[in-house]
């Protein structure tokens, strides 16, 4: 149980610092997405799994040999007022900080959720006071805002994806409908429950570098899982357009000749020239379109899915048999 | 019958459409001109009372107490009301960012600037 508790921790530390910069840094989720989010789950679930399996493995450690008959010892001297002998005060605190966090990650987990719900709610009422129901198209409402907005509102049979009109008098026909095929993708593919999860990861434990950057990759990567869905039905120059247009909210001449898809391509083969050091995700996702690089080959991705198993076997394995270390 | 939200909906257009403040026995009036007939004639005062005290409790509307009966008008214009929603929708904070999902992340300055350019506008 003692190295059980000590390999935990270490790579609890992996998992809170190094890995996550890392793989922030990366630039192949780009191409695999769906990859790269199950890693980023196994990251967070793996680093959380370890941080609290090690204070609880090194608090039961003069218990017993594995987990179950240290807690089985551990209500004994509980519940039944047996002494509590090797128990020393250091491990006390370590079992009392294990129950603690997991107490504060369950708690701000629901908390989240009760948060995003109100707010949701609160947003429904809104709209519907403010906003009309698009022409020909269910679930979708429009509301009067000259900038152009396109978003969806999560909420069971109650989604719905929110233009504004700024947005209808940019886009062409086509190019509205891969806004709004994306935004359908995000419903279909459950993304608001990565979200909710990930914003309960960060808000309990902010000060965490895993928690900031996860989140902040686990946003960019719904977008390119929604835009690789959106492809199933629309083409790639309608939805890197639209793209385009949304995020500089430019005014498109109306009698002008359109947006060049040229310029466009030249933004996605040489971004550095044109944006700066700084590439921005929206960027990205038009390279992603405009000038896809290959996707991961079979076998790097199953070492990035054998690596998501690893950190996840791993610590559970330390925690239900510790006694494979010898 | 209508849904209180639907009539939610319509007091507020009707009191965004007005400019001074209105009375519940006059806004019933717009009512029933404004909706369907069959809902407008089953629609009671108190119906009305009871939606617009609940428009007030959400802030939307205010009540002058000076005369009687109490008249109503809306706090802020629906504008208002649209650009504070957008505000909240475009700002980006990371405890808001899991509420819904944009079509468009937070965009930097230099990165709308150069796409803002080679869309030639």
């Amino acid at each position: 149980m003692f190295w059980a508790a000590h390999l935990l921790a270490g790579l609890a530390v992996v998992l809170a610092w190094p890995a996550p910069v890392v793989l922030s840094r990366a630039k192949w989720p780009a191409r695999a997405p769906f990859t790269a989010m199950i890693l980023w789950q196994a990251i967070a679930l793996a680093g959380g799994l370890s941080i609290i399996g090690a204070m609880l493995v090194w608090g039961l450690d003069p218990l017993g040999d594995n987990l179950l008959e240290a807690l089985g010892q551990l209500g004994d001297i509980a519940f039944t007022n047996q002494p509590a002998g090797t128990l020393g005060l250091l491990h006390v605190f370590a079992l009392s900080a294990a129950g603690l966090l997991t107490a504060h990650l369950v708690f701000t987990l629901l908390l989240t959720y009760a948060k995003i719900r109100g707010q949701r709610k609160r947003h429904r009422d809104m709209l519907n006071l403010l906003s009309s129901p698009a022409v020909n198209r269910p679930r979708t409402l429009v509301i009067n805002y000259p900038t152009p907005v396109a978003y969806c509102l999560p909420g069971g049979a109650r989604s719905v994806t929110v233009l504004s009109d700024g947005l209808l008098n940019l886009l062409t026909a086509a190019e509205l409908d891969a806004v709004l095929v994306h935004e359908r993708a995000h419903l279909h593919q459950r993304h608001h429950l990565l979200l909710w999860a990930f914003a309960a990861w960060r808000a309990a434990l902010p000060w965490l570098p895993t928690s900031q950057l996860a989140q902040k990759a686990v946003n960019e990567l719904i977008e390119m899982l929604a835009d690789d869905e959106a492809l199933k039905q629309v083409r790639e120059p309608d939805l890197a357009r639209a793209i385009a247009i949304v995020a500089s909210g430019s005014l498109r001449d109306p009698c002008g000749d359109y947006t060049p898809e040229d310029a466009l391509v030249a933004v996605a083969l040489t971004p550095g020239t044109l944006v700066g050091q700084d590439t921005g995700a929206t960027v990205i996702r038009i390279q992603r379109l405009l000038a896809p690089q290959p996707a991961l080959s079979v076998l790097q991705q199953a070492a990035a899915l054998g690596t998501s198993g690893l950190l996840l076997g791993a610590p559970s394995l330390l925690l239900i048999a510790p006694w494979v270390l010898g | 019958m209508a849904t209180l939200g639907e009539l939610e909906r319509t007091v507020m257009d009707l009191l965004w459409g007005t400019p001074g403040a209105l009375t519940a026995n006059a806004l019933r009036d717009l009512l029933a001109l404004a909706t369907d007939e069959a809902v407008g004639k089953e629609l009671a005062v108190t119906t009305v009372l009871t939606v617009l005290s609940r428009l007030e409790k959400k802030g939307l509307v205010e009540r002058e107490r000076e005369t009687r009966p109490h008249r109503y008008r809306a706090i802020t214009t629906r504008e208002e009301h649209t650009a504070e929603l957008m505000h909240e929708v475009l700002v980006t904070a990371p405890d808001r960012e899991a509420v819904l999902a944009r079509f468009i992340g937070s965009v930097s300055d230099s990165e709308a600037q150069a796409l803002r350019k080679l869309l030639g506008s």
